[in-house]
């Protein structure tokens, strides 16, 4: 096991170093210079902007400036944000906390949601709960999450004036006061996210806990003179979760990019948004930094998961 | 398990016993009986139709001109004159959905199309060769697979939106970039399956056959592999043409991909989006749509893997 771990994780230095490289080709080949906001401003000076360019390596080859970039990263040196003048890794950090608050609350509902509704479907098949389960779930996932969010500002904020449409970090109220806003304001954006996530969980769950429950064993352990309980959570739930954990870990990048449209539809000051700022106003190195986060991102949680597979899955051996 | 049976004779077909039509007519019959058991598949495929004829027809008989600027009938509510009611500008609305309905369906087909293509000539490259090219491209596939799909799709427009629009004009240069970077960044799964498939193809019978009868490959990949392939080919593809829909329209919606002039559903949504309380009609007509068309593309794959993939042993 130890071995498979350092084998995987030799295995996403590679898949970090080829991301790197798409990101870098990406901005090289494009036209004009994206990193030389400073450099071919009209206000500066030609021989201040030439200089510039000098001091900044723009003119090396671009192995050289790839190669640079890379340590520079590495480092933790992720530049300055060409918009605000501060560094970009702490522009991040103050991002991150209110978007992990939201994409995590968002999971977990997502879990709530699916979780028992999946497996309820599975044990009834075609049965009236689970037509109607899978009939939502499809609507659920087809359901574009910019239109839900619309829907519901539209039905909760302005109908019936319940909740906020705009996501506040710096609420102007303290204890219980600021919990009670604080949920206030939350609750949308989780259920937009959330429900969407739930909608694409589910069909796994379902999916995977009817594969399990047709085998000939849980039949054995019904035969033994088990509990319809314990079958259910011993013998199907246990096993039918192995491939529905890996899937959740996989599907964490998809909710961190899934959360960029819902922090810009709530304005969330999540780093999702940062994302959308950062590109209006040409902000090169900070859009490149989140990039880069959402990539490492799917390169660890895939990592995640398939060191999670194989602690999970006994018939996995790693030889 | 009457439903392999219906495989194996096109197989049969493409050797070349039986007439090929013949053949090919009845796995057709087949899917189509299969496809129309599923109640939901039917409806979606009725509702996609729909939605298309409307879209193309649409804009020669509904003549309203879709960027008549009219300041005194702004924001409206529906009506005899707007059946869909009016924007900001007092543009009319069912001609604007009409039109970006168009482009909204051509992104998806044509991104779909980008992605189908590529994904099988590397799936096939890579199933029918084997060895280092088949190592090479899945490491590739791997690669693309693990890239942010949606930071990597607003990084790209925001790199190249003006050089696109400067080489092919406003309009083709910012369509041909998103379909091209939506197609782009879609191909993988359908590389992994039409791989897979032909890992195990190239191995049967009857490629030996038609290899031993001196069929060189490129003629051995297209008549008789690639066919027995593209059952899941046909279902990823039709979900590929809902999932182009929704990134064109997170895109436009994000103010990232079509400029207001070209009023793509996304688009639409993205101008109404700050005036939902006094105009809801604005935003609900386009988010309806891509809802709708969306969802009931959804149905027609999920009636395709039923109807295609002959292991599916479909109840009653």
């Amino acid at each position: 096991m130890p071995r498979y771990v350092v084998r995987r994780l030799l295995i996403a230095v590679p898949a970090l170093l080829g991301i790197s490289v798409v990101l870098f080709s990406v901005l090289a080949l494009a036209p004009g210079d994206p990193f030389s906001e400073l450099a071919t401003n009209a206000n500066v000076p030609p021989e201040v902007a030439q200089h510039l360019r000098a001091t900044l390596g723009l003119d090396d080859p671009l192995p050289v400036r790839y190669v640079r970039w890379l340590a520079a990263m590495a480092r933790g040196d992720w530049g300055y944000s060409f918009q605000s003048r501060v560094h970009v890794d702490e522009l991040i950090l103050q991002r991150l906390p209110t978007s992990l608050f939201v994409i995590g609350s968002a999971y977990a509902v997502a879990l709530a949601v699916a979780l028992p509704v999946g497996i309820l479907s599975a044990l009834r098949p075609y049965s009236i709960f689970d037509q109607v389960a899978t009939t939502l779930a499809f609507i659920g996932f087809s359901l574009p999450t910019f239109f839900t969010g619309l829907l519901l500002i539209l039905v909760f904020s302005i109908r019936l004036d319940w909740l906020p449409f705009i996501y506040r970090a710096d609420l102007d109220a303290t204890g219980v006061r600021w919990v009670f806003e604080q949920a206030r304001q939350s609750i949308m954006p989780i259920a937009v996210l959330g429900l969407f996530q739930g909608a694409v969980l589910t069909r796994f769950v379902r999916a995977s806990v009817l594969d399990v429950v047709r085998l000939d064993y849980v039949n054995t352990a019904r035969a033994k003179g088990l509990s319809e309980r314990r079958v259910v959570a011993k013998h199907v739930v246990r096993n039918a979760l192995i491939p529905v954990i890996t899937v959740i870990a996989l599907q964490v990048p998809t909710i961190f990019t899934g959360a960029v449209v819902t922090e810009q539809i709530f304005r969330v000051p999540g780093i999702g948004s940062l994302l959308i700022a950062a590109i209006l106003a040409s902000d090169t190195p900070v859009v490149l930094a989140i990039t880069f986060v959402y990539a490492v991102l799917v390169v660890v949680f895939n990592l995640v998961a398939d060191i999670l597979y194989g602690w999970l899955d006994p018939r996995i051996t790693y030889a | 398990m009457r439903d392999e049976g219906a495989v194996l004779p096109a197989v049969g077909d493409v050797i070349g016993r039986r007439g090929r039509t013949a053949g090919a007519g009845s796995l057709a019959r087949e899917a189509w009986y299969r496809f129309r058991r599923h109640r939901l598949a039917l409806f979606g495929l009725v509702v996609a139709a729909v939605m298309a004829a409307v879209v193309i027809a649409g804009p020669f008989v509904y003549r309203t001109p879709l960027d008549e600027i009219d300041f005194r009938a702004k924001l409206q509510a529906p009506s005899r004159a707007h059946p869909l009611g009016t924007d900001d500008l007092g543009q009319d609305l069912l001609a604007r959905l009409l039109y970006g309905g168009r482009i909204s369906l051509a992104v998806g087909v044509s991104a779909m199309l980008i992605a189908l293509t590529v994904g099988v000539m590397m799936g096939a490259a890579a199933g029918y060769a084997g060895g280092l090219v088949d190592h090479v491209l899945m490491r590739v596939t791997d690669l693309f697979l693990s890239l942010p799909q949606l930071p990597l799709l607003l990084l790209v427009i925001y790199l190249f939106r003006d050089y696109a629009r400067g080489l092919l004009g406003p309009e083709a240069g910012i369509f041909v970039l998103i379909v091209t970077v939506i197609g782009g960044l879609r191909w993988m799964p359908v590389a992994r399956l039409v791989r897979a498939q032909f890992l195990s193809l190239r191995e049967q019978d009857f490629v030996h056959a038609a290899r031993a009868l001196g069929a060189a490959p490129p003629r051995q990949i297209v008549r008789h592999i690639l066919p027995n392939a593209l059952g899941p080919v046909v279902v990823a593809a039709s979900l590929d043409v809902a999932a182009a829909i929704i990134a064109e329209s997170t895109l436009s919606f994000l103010g990232l991909g079509f400029p207001p002039d070209i009023p793509t559903w996304g688009r639409i949504l993205f101008d109404a989006k700050d005036s939902l309380d006094h105009a809801p009609h604005w935003a609900l007509f386009p988010g309806t749509a891509i809802f709708l068309t969306v969802l009931s593309i959804n149905y027609v794959g999920d009636g395709l893997r039923d109807a295609l993939d002959p292991r599916r042993v479909i109840g009653r």
